[in-house]
Parts: structure tokens; sequence; C-alpha cells
């Protein structure tokens, strides 16, 4: 107990140090000191915890923590408040006080103590949580590091926005804290004050440089996230005064059969859609790319996203095959196609990682929604694989920024002839996205089949997927192409700071590494989780051959092109200029046009936007999506009175 | 044993079967077109003299790419053929692609990056199909093991017809064959020179028509997959499908003039959705 108290509550007491130092030593030490007694103290916990291989519980008596909890939700809503009227926005404040509103009439009046004594426990640890504390651990804390570095290039780069370091820091180790409480929490009145924190400081980060995208864009990510919460406060009432449930395993228990808890779920899981930045909610995650990189890096690998499919992944076992997991399967399955289409139009590095994560997103998604074993045993993979993938492209994408002055895709021609050290990182993250035998694809391979076997819509979304896997193809493969392109350029001194290629090291450490013990996670870590939380003993979802042949493919994706090499170093070839119908200057990056004068020559990427056209699929896609969820949600209502 | 056995045949063979597949093209098309056409052995004695040119090279990344891109698609083939899990096969192939794409994507050459780009347009318009026909051979015959598949009593092709023509379909992008022969050519007179093979010669350009023969091999034995079932006589059925598939591929290539990229994209997702997709509906809804 203590070691999950003070996982939750450190990272608060090292943002509140953070929030008092202004000096940068002082805050460098702070940072790197709590990642490093976080990261300890989370691996230490997850370890013992996976050895021990038995559930947790914590907190069998609340004492104050209720009350300390109600006057938070009471100090959220005065700052949501007092900041819409000072940028003069009137929906988060409607949302805001209608749902403190309805919490504190819940908790102060309507509420039955003995339906949360039932429950006996507050706060669990079972081994699905032991994963996200590792991946919110480690993944967090390395980008709070890599924070640091950024944030001095980024108010060297912009010396217009004000200086509030100590803030953002601070805000991100708020962050942290949050979202530990947020996977501990089985009591739902528990985890709903932490996803509020998530939310509120998810628009704070966002808002970050205080310009005017920026406060229209955290303002955005505020209300369609309080609506998420409104639907979350909504499904703790119904659940207690008509349930007498109060706790997340309480509904877990009460089983697939009972019919009446269908409503709750789907609400609970609109809470989650908008969290995941899921279709219709997607631009929030979208806007939230205006501030500064670590930010992004945050928001869409470790913490708030993850927040939104950890619960789905744990409400799967209750979505299957019912109206709750049809809404989310389908909305996860049209989320993942349409916006991997909509990546292969940008051209902006981190444009093209946020459509990315609402397209992987959408995947672990559908994967919870279909509910099944196989299938949730796919999504957690995803969720790994995920999280450091894309933490690892989004600071490399920040760095590239910082050291080349752009994030355009075009503008990193030949990036690995430049900064071979970014590119290579960019590489590694990039294959680790979708190139076989990396965790991307082993994902969606169980995907296909887990889904396939389940009855219902699973056809559907089948369809969806192998679409979607070949936009996602493209998207990526372009990218590459762009980074390894070989541009006849020198190599530039990388001027990238220490803390920045710190993190960005273990990353690329780290995803090759999950690669290569992939095996052993599959057996030691997920099949012991799907077992857990479905109750059964044996889990097989790929098999010892499938394994060898993964392993294969990994030793051969590496040693090939390395053996090739040697290879290619001795190749007896006559060096050439490339073909450009005899226009050629000398160098392989110009040739003369009709006046006979040297022109610079460029080969940039096919974007389709004559085929796309990116606001009408936006708009199709969110009225599309709304209409699922109201569609599905009165079908619920329906069903359940 | 048995799957030793297929996989050393596999790679000793399927260069052979390969480079006569590609001579019998050259000669239909040449009969189809009113000339007498080189020899049967032709695309042999090609490789052999490119193997004896002068290897000009604008990188040494090329050979990389090039023997990578040789070395997957065997390892691809050699999967196939011992008969392990289809969507791992279809997973692999893609992967070989990637290599055949980043080798003409390196390269700083505008003709060769605009093939690269058109043969990931091509791959853009062929995956979802590709990775359908696995989804549809699990639904007729309850597994992705390709050794069971060709054990079972029925033929997929009883279940799977709309996912058959929906195969052929993008067959011939995979093939490269006119009217979707975007990426490259096999008539070196079109706007992109000759597109994604434009800056290999010699050496790299000999392994490619290598590479290709294997490719081709297996593809053709995905066709096969739609036939073959637990009797002994689907096997001969099966290879004379396969040499219709592959006479109706050169008959389209000699009686269509190229599309443009969008043409070919909307028109496979089309065929994709229409034979594909309502071919599985039907599976799961009706069976």
């Amino acid at each position: 107990m203590e070691f999950v108290a003070f996982l939750v509550l450190f990272p608060f007491v090292v943002a509140a140090l953070l929030a008092c130092s202004k000096n940068n030593g002082v805050r460098k030490v702070v940072v790197y000191a709590g990642s490093a007694i976080i990261i300890a103290a989370a691996i230490y916990y997850s370890v013992t915890g996976f050895l021990s291989g038995e559930t947790a519980y914590y907190f069998t008596e609340a004492g104050p923590v209720n009350i300390i909890m109600m006057c938070g939700e009471v100090f959220l809503m005065c700052l949501i408040v007092v900041l819409s009227i000072k940028h003069k926005k009137i929906l988060p404040i409607i949302l805001s006080v209608t749902q403190t509103g309805l919490m504190l009439w819940f908790e102060l009046l309507a509420h039955k103590p003995e339906a949360a004594e039932e429950a006996h426990y507050f706060m669990l640890s079972d081994k699905l949580t032991l994963i996200m504390c590792l991946i919110v651990a480690v993944v967090g804390c390395l980008i709070c590091v890599y924070a640091v570095g950024y944030l001095k290039d980024y108010h060297g780069h912009h010396t217009e926005y004000k200086d509030r370091r100590s803030f953002f820091c601070a805000m991100l180790f708020v962050f942290l804290g949050a979202m530990f409480g947020l996977i501990f929490s089985d009591n739902l009145i528990w985890m709903y004050f932490f996803w509020e924190i998530t939310s509120v400081s998810s628009f704070l980060l966002i808002g970050y440089t205080k310009t005017e995208e920026a406060v229209t864009n955290s303002f955005r990510a505020l209300w369609m996230n309080l609506l998420g919460g409104l639907g979350f406060c909504l499904a703790i009432i119904y659940c207690e005064l008509s349930l007498g449930i109060a706790s997340l395993s309480g509904l877990l228990a009460s089983g697939l059969e009972n019919s009446i808890i269908v409503l709750p779920v789907i609400l609970l899981a609109f809470a989650a859609l908008t969290k995941s930045a899921q279709f219709p909610f997607s631009k929030w995650l979208l806007g939230a790319m205006v501030a500064p990189t670590p930010s992004s890096a945050l928001l869409h690998s470790a913490t708030m996203v993850k927040a939104g499919v950890y619960l789905l992944l744990r409400l799967a076992p209750v979505m299957e095959g019912n109206v709750a997991g049809t809404m989310v399967s389908l909305i996860g399955g049209i989320t993942f196609f349409a916006a991997s289409v909509l990546a292969i139009t940008q051209s902006d590095g981190k444009s093209v990682l946020a459509y990315s994560t609402i397209s992987n997103l959408g995947l672990i998604t559908a994967c919870a929604g279909v509910g099944t074993k196989e299938a949730v045993w796919a999504g957690a993979l995803l969720v790994i694989f995920h999280a450091v993938s894309k933490s690892l492209l989004f600071q490399t994408v920040g760095s590239v920024e910082h050291t080349i002055g752009s994030r355009d895709i075009e503008d990193m021609t030949g990036l690995v002839r430049t900064y071979p050290v970014l590119a290579g990182a960019l590489t590694i993250g990039i294959a680790g996205m979708f190139l076989a035998p990396f965790g991307m694809l082993i994902s969606k391979w169980a995907v296909l089949k887990s889904v396939l076997d389940a009855g219902g819509i699973s056809t559907l979304i089948v369809i969806l997927i192998v679409f979607g896997s070949a936009t996602t193809l493209f998207y990526w493969t372009k990218w590459l192409c762009k980074i390894l392109v070989q541009a006849p350029k020198d190599k530039q001194k990388n001027k990238t700071s220490c803390d920045q290629l710190t993190s960005i090291g273990i990353h690329a450490f780290l995803m090759i590494a999950l690669c290569i013990v992939f095996p052993l996670i599959a057996t030691n870590v997920l099949e012991p989780m799907i077992a857990n939380m479905f109750g059964v003993s044996d889990v097989l979802v790929l098999s010892a051959m499938d394994m060898v042949i993964m392993v294969v493919m990994l030793v051969m994706v590496f040693a090939i092109p390395f053996i090739c090499s040697f290879f290619a170093k001795n190749a007896k070839v006559t060096e050439a200029k490339e073909y450009i119908a005899g226009i050629n200057v000398g160098t392989n990056d110009a040739f003369v046009d009709s006046f006979y004068n040297e022109k610079p020559l460029t080969v940039s990427n096919w974007y389709m936007g004559e085929m796309v056209n990116v606001n009408k699929w936006m708009l199709s896609m969110t009225w599309l999506g709304s209409a699922i969820i109201v569609v599905f949600i009165i079908l619920a209502a329906g069903g359940a009175l | 044993m048995g799957a030793v056995i297929s996989v050393v045949l596999y790679i000793l063979l399927a260069p052979i079967v390969g480079g006569l597949l590609a001579g019998l093209d050259r000669k239909i098309t040449a009969r189809m077109q009113g000339r007498i056409g080189p020899s049967i052995l032709q695309p042999f004695y090609d490789v052999r003299k490119l193997f004896a040119k002068e290897t000009l090279s604008i990188g040494k990344f090329q050979y990389l790419t090039i023997i990578s891109f040789l070395i997957f698609v065997i390892f691809t083939g050699a999967c196939f053929f011992a008969g392990l899990d289809i969507l791992l096969v279809f997973f692999v192939l893609t992967t070989a692609a990637m290599f055949f794409v980043l080798a003409a994507g390196l390269p700083n050459s505008p003709f060769s990056r605009m093939g690269a780009m058109r043969e990931l347009v091509q791959m853009l318009a062929y995956e979802p199909m590709v990775l359908l026909v696995a989804v549809g051979l699990y639904k007729a015959t309850g597994t992705f093991v390709i050794k069971d598949i060709i054990s079972s009593d029925v033929s997929a092709i009883v279940y799977l017809p709309g996912m058959f023509i929906g195969f052929l379909y993008i067959l011939t992008i995979k093939f490269r064959k006119s009217p979707f022969d975007l990426s490259t050519s096999h008539h070196a007179h079109q706007e992109l020179v000759k597109g994604i093979t434009t800056e290999l010669s010699g050496k790299t350009f000999a392994i490619l028509e290598i590479t290709h023969w294997y490719e081709n091999v297996m593809l053709l034995g995905v066709v096969a997959l739609f036939i073959l079932n637990s009797s002994v006589w689907s096997i001969p059925v099966a290879i004379v499908v396969c040499l219709l598939a592959y006479f109706l591929e050169i008959l389209i290539d000699n009686t269509c003039a190229r599309v443009k990229w969008d043409f070919m994209l909307k028109s496979a997702w089309i065929v994709t959705i229409i034979f594909g997709t309502v071919n599985l509906l039907i599976l799961q809804y009706l069976f």
C-alpha cells in the first residue's frame, strides 16, 4: 500500500518542488532525481507484483481521502470557471458546473456508503495495472527528462513566448501522478477524480504558449474531455443508485449476462472514447500539437490517450458482443481507417504522428470493443509498442525541428546523411510502427485472427482493418524513403542537447529490446494478464511456431542488411551519376534547366491532396461518429429501461 | 520432412519456372503482336548477359536493398511452400516489397523516385485485397495454415469465387502488367523511362529479374491455393488454372493501355469492395 500511495503522491511532490524552483540548474536536478526515483519504484513494484502473481488490494478504508478529492473537484471546477470567464468560453463552464454539481449532490446526499463498503477496497493492482504502471513510469519520466533539454532550446528559438518552464515541468509530473492514480483506482469516484485531473492538466499544457491558436485548441480539448467526464459522472451515479455498484471490479463481476450493466458500460466507454480522441472527438488531439513537443509526446504515448484505452481494455470483458462492444469496435475500426487515410495527406511530421496516433488508438479501441481474449491480448500488446515507438518518434521529430528548423517531412530529405543519429532514431521508430516483424505487425496479425473468430460486427471490422493496413503502409514508407534518401549532403554537427539524446537513446534501445524479448512478454506478461482478466487458465494466441518465425525474421531484418552492407562495400561497381536525360551538372542534386542555369533537383512525396479532401473527411467522420454514438447510447438506454 | 523438400524444391526450381514463364510471356506477347518473338530461354540469356556487364551504380546501398529484397522474397516463398501461416506470408511479402521501394526511393534520381512512389501506390491498391484473401481462406477452411488449407475436402474457390476474381484483378498490379504497369514497364518508352528500375544496371538488375521470378512463382502459388484440396486430382487442375491465370494476365497486358494511378487505385479498391468484401459478408452471414 505504501508503494502505491508513494507512486501516486510522489509525482505531485516533485511537481510542487518544480513549481517553486525558478533556477534552471535546480530544476534539472529535481527532474532527473524525481524521474529516476519514480522509474526505480515502478520497476521494483511491477517486478515484485508480477513475481507474486496475485492481485493486490489497497485502501480498505477511504478515511479523509474522499473529502480531499471532493475539495479537489471543487477546486478544478473553480479553475475551469475562472479561466473560461477570462477567455470568454461558455461551454466548459456549463459542462464543468453540471458534472461537479452532480457529483457533489451524489456524494453528499444520495451516496449510499454501504454500497461502497461492499467492495472493501478502493484501489487494486493486477497485471494490466502493472503493465500500465511501467509504461507511465518509464516512458513518462523519460519524456520529462527530454523536456529539460527541449525547453531550453525551445525558449532559445521562441523568444516571443513567456518562459514558464517551471509550470510546464510541474504539469508534466502532475500528469504522471494523475495517471498512476487513475490506473490503480478501482473505486469509480476515485478514478473519476484522477480522470478530471488529466483533463485539466492536458488543457493547461496545450495552452502553454498562450497564443490565440493555443487557447482555442486548449479549450476544445477541455470541453471534449469534460463531455467525456460528464458521461463518466452519469455512469457512476447510475451504477450506484440503480445497481448498487461503486467499483470497476464490481461492474466487471456482475457479468456479461447482466444486460442492465450495458448502460453504465456504454457511458464509461463514451468517456474513454473522448479521452482516446476517437472520431468524432479527434480534433482535440490534433489541436494539441501547438504545445511544445514534450507535452505532445506525453499526451500521445504514455498518458491521456492511454487512459482512455486503458479503461476500454478494462471494460472489454463486459463488452464482448453487446451494444457497448459493437459501438466501441465500430468507432475504433472507422477511426483506424479514416485517420490513416488522413495521415497520407499530411506533410508536417508532427501532424502525421498525430493522425497515426488516432489511427492506432482506433485499432486498440476496436480490439477492446471486440472483447475476446485474443483481441484484448492484441490490444494490450499494441498499447505497449505504441507507447514506446510514438514517444520515440515525437521526441525525435521535436529534436529534428530544433536542429533543421522545420518539422516538414519534405525538409527531412537525406537526414541520414546530415544527422545520422536522429535519422537512425526516426527509422527505428517508424520500423516499430509498421514493419514486419516489429510490434505493430504482431498485434495486427493477432487482431485479424481474433476478430475473425468473434461474431457480430466483426467482419466489418476486418474490412476496415485490411484497408487501414494498406494506408498505414503508405504514409510510413514514404516518410522512411525521405529520411534515407542518399542526397549528396555533408554530415553536420548535431547540437541536440544531452537530455534529449539520453531519452531518445533509451527509447530506441527499449524499442529494439521489446521486439527481441517479445516472445517472453507474450508468455510471461500478456498471457497471465489475460488469464487474470477473464478468469481462465490457458491462453494461447500465437503458437510456438509463429513465435519462432517471428524471431527468425527479426534476426533477418537486422542481419541481412548488415551482411549485405559488407558485400556491397566490396562489390565492383562503377560510380555513375543518376539518369536525368543527360542534363546532369556533375552532382546528384541539381540539373541544367532550359536557360542553361543550374537548378536544384528535388523530388517530393505524394500526398494525394486532390483525392482526399481533409476538411470533408473530418466533417463526415465527425458526423458519422456522432451518429453511431447517439444511436448506440439510445439503444443501450432503451434496453436498460 | 515434406515441408523441407518443398522448400528446397522452391528455392531450386522457382527461378527456372519463373524464367520459363517470363520466356513464355515474351513468346505469347510476340505472337499476339504478329511477331515471331525470342526463344523461350531468352530471359536466362538476358540475365547471364546482365551479370557479365559492368554495374553502373549511383551508390552501394543499391546492392544492399536489392539483395535484401531477393532474400526476403525467397524467405516469403519458403514460408509459403513450407505450408505456414498465410497471413504471416503476406506480411513478410510486404516487408520484402518495402526493400524494393527503398532500392528505388533512396537514389536522389527523379525517375527512380517517382517510380518508387508509384510502386507505393500500387501496394496501396493491392494490399487490402491480398489481406482479404487470407481472411477469406480462413473463413472458407477454418485455418490460416496453408498446409491445412490445401488438405480441406472442398476447394476454397467454391466459397470464394468473388475473392478469386478480385485476386486476379490485383495480380495484374502485382505483376506490373499493363494497364497497371505504372511503376515500371517492360517497354522503355514511357514518361518515367524505366521508373522504379531506372537506376539499376548490370548485376543489381539481374538480381532483380531473378527476384521477380521467385515472386511470380509464389503469387501463382496463391492462385493454386484457391483450387487445391485433399484430392490428388486437384493438383493438375491447379496447375492448369495457374497457367490460365498467367495467360489471362498476358492477354490483358496486350489489350489494355496504361491507365492513370488514381484510376488504378479507385478501381482496385472498388473491385476489392465488390468482390472481396461482399464475398466475405456472404460467407459470414449466410453460411
